[in-house]
């Protein structure tokens, strides 16, 4: 079984390409697998490897279709003559009805093989799964797949209501199966490693926040509550440590004396138990409006570690949206567009303006900042050429406890064009956030305890 | 296999008695007989826990059988269930060993003519050594699976304590020495993900992710957990509760609450899911009320 090596190492390094932190004693254990498991099953080799070389259930969202490149479940076409639209479409209908996983498969085969070529001359050829699809069009056999499912057992039970969002979520399923066969098609002819590193999506946190797509922030939502507990008990342990404080000097030399002098039980300062106060102004424009509404959801989220939570929104306007936030649990999705539809935050014009936006906080809303408020600013301070006030930020950042700006900019984008971002940064404490796992371990820092 | 991965394969201590499984098919035929149908990933993990020798850390959603399979591979291999329940504060003294003082006191005291050396020679002796449920999984002589339940709620000195256990097999107390396992015990940990378990002791274990069941699986197991249902009836729960997971709820459904589901239709004599018999029972499967709403809607409970 030779080669058999280079494939698990070069599917570790693909895997540490994408940020899955794997050792060498992994890869050996990984070996090991394969060799209690053997080549018999392909789905068991899958389990095992992922078992040996995984941490945690995130990183299977990457793992699986690397995986499919350097352990492919065959070599070249599928072998059978190409086969045309609509007799591909006639079997996926009736492998969709009675939801065939593995005929499934064969038929993204035969699609891909048939419809999905294009190019002619080696080096500039390929398959794509996006042509595929478009020839197919899978979506279009919803209706048809229900009526064949439907006439089969009377359709009449309560379940059958059902019936459409299963056949949509097979047809997700026949999707990705085209898109993992497009892949390996791809890989065959070209650098397996690189198509392995770059057309293999990365998981939601290390999206970026400006480029992720709907699908990605809506599963980026579903993590806030689990990255909301995670970073509560960091919090926690944070404060508890926190709390056993430094020596205080003076009262421990003043127990001492009745010891004569000895300090025999040294006494710990005492620190009031005030749970901080947060105030969050976001830039909720087109531009960055993804990074502010997973923000926001976050820190809502983490609301019962503060005495008092404060959100505004602004676009050129500044309006506080602190009670949609509270109503946003039940419908994350929609938060956006709730806020931009409820809250003032446009004047004349929709581009954002960061110097009116802050002026406006510091006039109108000046008191809710004391010593004890943590502000975070988020947005990329593109202000679109107007003044970007900064006598607002330093006031702002004179008054509270401590000022940070948290920017989805790359830190080399930072000053280009009209960004003003180098001028905030002078003032306040800027930190480049531009995925989950960023910001998951900026707000786990600089969270005040 | 090539050479290179030969030499390794001795670095890594085998087990002197017979493997436990054979084949990862006979992981799943023999954990079914007990009662737990395994998904090809729960049982190629546990294989592979139990050739490698290496601890199986156990992650998923609440109510999907991280527990039960614990006590599962317990009944298959024959061996004691030894249980460490993690909490918040749960340490040394209450996860490993603990010496008796009580009982050294009496000694002492009992032991009035003797010398110093010979009295502290005695009280520091297995005899009043009370072994806690780690201790015990590594001195036994008989096979033993050493359950260490909800990780995630200990705290990080917990996991220090863990690792030593968990790469070496050997537990060390100052005044006896180091005791090393004779017999390696078959080790898992669960976590609800509560906490971030350190890269250290997720680099120790072997990683297992239990999501919810196919919906084949889920069928063969209500089918198994409450044999009275209908073949019918049970591939309607199972669909609904599919329906369910789904949807974008603040907690879904696990394989718990659709057997729970499956006992109470029993115990309603229903037939077949209708309107009314999922608006009363919807309860039993969603434990909030926003979600019991958002699910009638979805499900148009009131269009009838």
């Amino acid at each position: 079984m030779s080669g058999v090596e280079e494939r698990i190492t070069g599917l570790v390094g693909a895997l540490r390409a994408h940020g899955v932190r794997i050792g060498t004693g992994e890869s050996v254990d990984a070996a090991l697998a394969v060799e209690a498991l053997g080549f018999a099953d392909r789905d068991l080799l899958r389990e095992g490897l992922a078992a040996t070389l995984l941490h945690g259930p995130g990183q299977r969202a990457v793992f699986d279709p690397v995986f499919d490149l350097y352990f492919p479940r065959g070599v070249g076409g599928p072998g059978t003559e190409g086969a045309g639209r609509d007799e591909l479409r006639d079997r996926l209908a009736e492998a969709l009805a009675a939801d065939d996983r593995s005929l499934m498969a064969r038929l993204a085969a035969e699609a891909v093989d048939g419809l999905g070529g294009y190019g002619s001359s080696p080096g500039s050829d390929g398959w794509s799964a996006y042509q595929t699809l478009d020839r197919l069009r899978p979506q279009t056999l919803l209706a048809r797949v229900r009526d064949d499912v439907g006439g089969r057992d009377g359709g009449a039970g309560f379940a059958d209501r059902l019936l459409d969002d299963e056949i949509r979520r097979r047809i997700e399923v026949f999707r990705q199966l085209v898109a993992t066969e497009a892949r390996r098609r791809v890989a065959e002819r070209r650098d397996r490693d690189e198509i392995a590193r770059r057309a293999v999506r990365p998981t939601a946190d290390r999206v970026d926040f400006l480029y992720a797509g709907r699908d990605q922030l809506a599963e980026l939502r579903r993590t806030v509550q689990p990255l909301a507990r995670k970073l509560a008990t960091r919090l926690a342990a944070r404060r508890r440590r926190a709390a056993r404080g430094t020596i205080d000097l003076r009262r421990t030399l003043r127990s001492s004396l009745s010891t004569g002098g000895v300090p025999m039980r040294p006494v710990l300062r005492r620190r009031r138990p005030a749970r901080p106060e947060l105030v969050l102004l976001c830039d909720v424009s087109g531009s960055v409006s993804g990074f502010s509404d997973f923000t926001m959801l976050l820190v809502q989220a983490l609301h019962d570690q503060f005495s008092k939570i404060r959100v505004f929104a602004f676009v050129n306007r500044l309006d506080e949206v602190t009670g949609l936030l509270e109503h946003g649990r039940a419908d994350p999705d929609g938060l956006g567009a709730r806020i931009r539809a409820e809250a003032r935050l446009t004047g004349w014009h929709g581009s954002s303006d960061y110097g009116v936006a802050l002026g406006e906080f510091t006039e109108r809303y000046g008191a809710t900042v004391g010593p004890r408020t943590t502000v975070f600013v988020l947005g990329d301070a593109r202000t679109n050429m107007s003044d970007p006030n900064l006598a607002a930020v330093r006031e702002l950042a004179r008054s509270a406890r401590r000022v940070y700006w948290l920017n989805p900019e790359p830190r080399a984008q930072w000053g280009t064009g009209d960004s003003a971002a180098p001028e905030y940064a002078e003032l306040v404490e800027m930190h480049e956030c531009r995925t989950a796992r960023q910001l998951g371990a900026l707000i786990g820092g600089l969270l005040p305890v | 296999m090539n050479k290179r991965l030969d030499s390794e394969r001795t670095l890594i201590p085998t087990q002197p008695e017979a493997p436990l499984f054979s084949s990862v098919d006979d992981v799943s035929a023999r954990l079914a007989e007990t009662g737990y149908l395994a998904s090809p990933a729960v049982a190629t993990t546990v294989f592979l826990a139990a050739r490698l020798g290496k601890p199986l850390l156990v992650e998923g959603p609440a109510g999907v059988g991280k527990t039960e399979l614990a006590k599962a591979v317990a009944q298959v291999a024959k061996a004691r269930l030894i249980r460490l329940q993690c909490y918040e504060g749960v340490d040394e003294s209450r996860a490993l060993y603990e010496w008796n003082h009580a009982k050294q006191l009496l000694r002492i005291s009992a032991g009035r003519d003797e010398s110093w050396d010979e009295t502290r020679t005695d009280i520091f002796s297995e005899e009043f050594l009370l072994p806690r449920p780690l201790l015990t999984a590594i001195r036994g002589d008989e096979p033993t699976v050493l359950l260490i339940d909800e990780t995630d709620k200990a705290d990080v000195e917990m996991e220090g304590l863990l690792l030593e256990v968990l790469s070496d097999f050997q537990v060390t107390v100052p005044e006896l020495g180091t005791i090393t396992a004779t017999r390696r015990p078959f080790v898992v940990l669960t976590s609800n993900a509560g906490r971030e378990l350190s890269e250290a002791l997720r680099r120790r274990c072997l990683f297992l992710h239990i999501g919810f069941p196919e919906e084949e699986l889920e069928r063969r197991i209500v089918r198994l957990k409450v044999p009275g249902l209908g073949a019918a009836l049970a591939e309607s729960v199972v669909r609904v509760v599919g329906a369910l997971r789904a949807m974008d709820l603040r907690k879904v459904p696990s394989v718990a609450e659709t057997i729970d589901w499956a006992h109470t239709l029993l115990a309603l004599g229903a037939d077949t899911l209708d309107e009314a018999v999922v608006r009363d029972t919807l309860g039993v499967i969603l434990k909030h009320q926003d979600d019991v709403q958002k699910a009638a809607a979805k499900l148009d409970l009131d269009a009838l």
